[in-house]
């Protein structure tokens, strides 16, 4: 019963927290008499969402195709190439490198060069968000697929079992959570890098995702609508993170470290 | 006893060494038999190279120089590591189901196979249990039952025990000593116990480090089956004895630790 309380408060604090800092926000926008172009309150810009939901949702909606279409690309690129690279040393010594730069040069920085070389602009957004998320995925898998247990390589030697065999039935699962936190980050960077895409694209041309309707919010100086935009942005954020958390803890609860519980 | 000690050879190394990359000389001019139905316990002080040996007979370590010959071919094995080396994400079943997968069975076809292992080893009742959810011990027994399960004729153990507690391990040496007499195995134990090797070997070669070799070849010429009462007979004290002077010549006289 106490547990059951004690989680009960746990849960409701960051709820009690976020909403006093919301009060807070309001309160001080409304004594100040601070202008709603220069910072609405929390209800004004709940307002404006209500108000634009049809024009806003159909953009969030256009992100996300390329959120997710990124995504699926690096977990199969990424992947794809963390399993190549376990089959030989040489190849991983060959390539792991261009992996690295592709993600240490800053994707604002390649996007409008992206934008210049594919005339699609879609498909020059999803290769934007594509370069920030396969990496995370690719270097956890890599470091899943090669921190096998070294007497297991051994078991397999023993039972002579196929090179697919050790891929199959060792290696792949043994590189499962590895797999599962890179997908935890990649989510988050996906939408990260779709949106920057946006960015860099909505200063081009005219764009329809929710990046373009916060640019174009700015360029109105309308400001409820640029929170309204972040706000959808953010919760987007939190639900692709809360639903790759309960996707990994659903695969690995019955057991991985990182999702048993530990009796007390 | 003189059934075993007469028993022709299953594999013998001959003239063996082994040098590692980094120039470490492992192993040099061994020379050991396993004969049929033995249990022999390679006994030693640690880095005398036992588990190199071991290695070598299942293959999956090359001797640098000498050769390891199978005088009617190479048999069907099992290995047992120190570690139980249990797949987390498997159930038990699943664990002890992974060496006649990977041979192309079905599932159907292995559950009987599965069922005896497991029941050889006491865990009839846990199939479904994950290894997580089982004590050192019982996560030992899961390994021996997936050595089992592939009917092998040879069955290599390298210091299975080492990380137990007594009264595991002792319960496990006995349950071992009946799975060798109903299966007619010929075990190959690595140990550093010298009451261990002289509990459950019917022959114990000693061996001494730097450079590993073989210095005392030991029959413990004491009926099977051994029991409880074994452990505090005078036949059993006496083999100790031995077996620990053995031992002390071929640490000759350094008291590294």
């Amino acid at each position: 019963m106490t547990t059951d309380r004690a989680k009960l408060v746990q849960a409701a604090l960051p709820i009690l927290v976020g909403l006093l800092f919301l009060a807070g926000w309001e309160a001080f926008v409304r004594i100040e008499q601070i202008p709603v172009y220069i910072l609405p309150g929390p209800i004004r810009i709940a307002e404006r969402l209500w108000e634009d939901w049809d024009t806003l949702s159909d953009s969030l909606l256009v992100t996300l195709g390329v959120t997710f279409a990124a995504l699926a690309a690096a977990v199969i690129g990424g992947g794809g190439l963390a399993i190549l690279f376990a089959q030989s040393k040489w190849i991983e010594a060959s390539l792991f490198p261009f992996a690295v730069i592709l993600q240490v040069t800053p994707i604002v920085a390649i996007a409008p060069l992206i934008l210049i070389y594919v005339p699609n602009t879609e498909l020059a957004l999803l290769i934007c968000a594509w370069i920030v998320a396969f990496f995370p995925i690719l270097s956890n898998t890599t470091l899943g697929l090669n921190s096998t247990d070294p007497n297991f390589l051994d078991l397999m030697q023993l039972y002579r079992a196929k090179r697919w065999q050790t891929l199959w039935y060792l290696r792949i699962p043994n590189a499962m959570p590895y797999f599962l936190g890179g997908l935890k980050i990649a989510g988050g960077l996906s939408l990260i890098g779709a949106v920057v895409a946006e960015f860099a694209a909505g200063t081009a041309t005219a764009g329809t995702g929710l990046a373009y309707r916060i640019l174009e919010s700015s360029y109105r100086l309308d400001i409820p609508r640029m929170y309204a935009g972040l706000v959808l942005l953010s919760l987007t954020g939190i639900l692709i993170f809360a639903s790759f958390a309960t996707l990994s803890w659903l695969i690995l609860h019955r057991w991985h470290d990182s999702a048993t519980r530990r009796e007390r | 006893m003189d059934t075993v000690t007469n028993a022709p050879p299953l594999v013998h190394l001959e003239k063996v060494s082994k040098t590692f990359s980094n120039g470490t000389a492992a192993i040099a001019g061994l020379d050991l038999e396993l004969r049929c139905g033995s249990f022999t316990s390679l006994l030693g002080p640690s880095g005398c190279g036992k588990s190199t040996a071991l290695r070598m007979i299942a293959g999956l370590t090359a001797p640098s120089t000498g050769s390891v010959t199978w005088d009617r071919g190479r048999p069907e094995l099992g290995f047992v590591f120190q570690e139980p080396t249990l797949m987390p994400w498997r159930t038990v079943w699943g664990n002890v189901f992974l060496p006649l997968r990977l041979a192309g069975l079905t599932r159907a076809q292995a559950e009987p196979r599965i069922a005896d292992a497991l029941a050889r080893v006491g865990l009839t009742g846990f199939e479904r249990s994950y290894p997580r959810q089982l004590s050192g011990g019982m996560k030992m027994r899961v390994s021996i039952a997936r050595a089992l399960v592939t009917h092998p004729s040879l069955l290599l153990m390298d210091e299975p025990f080492a990380a137990l507690d007594e009264i595991t391990r002792s319960r496990l040496n006995d349950d071992l000593l009946s799975v060798w007499a109903a299966q007619r195995l010929t075990i190959g134990f690595v140990t550093h116990s010298v009451f261990e090797s002289v509990f459950l070997s019917d022959r114990i070669l000693v061996m001494a480090a730097r450079p590993g070799r073989v210095v005392a070849d030991i029959a413990i010429d004491a009926p099977y089956p051994r029991t409880e009462a074994f452990r505090t007979s005078e036949v059993y004290n006496h083999h100790c004895r031995i077996v620990s002077k053995a031992l002390k010549d071929a640490m000759g006289g350094q008291h590294d630790h």
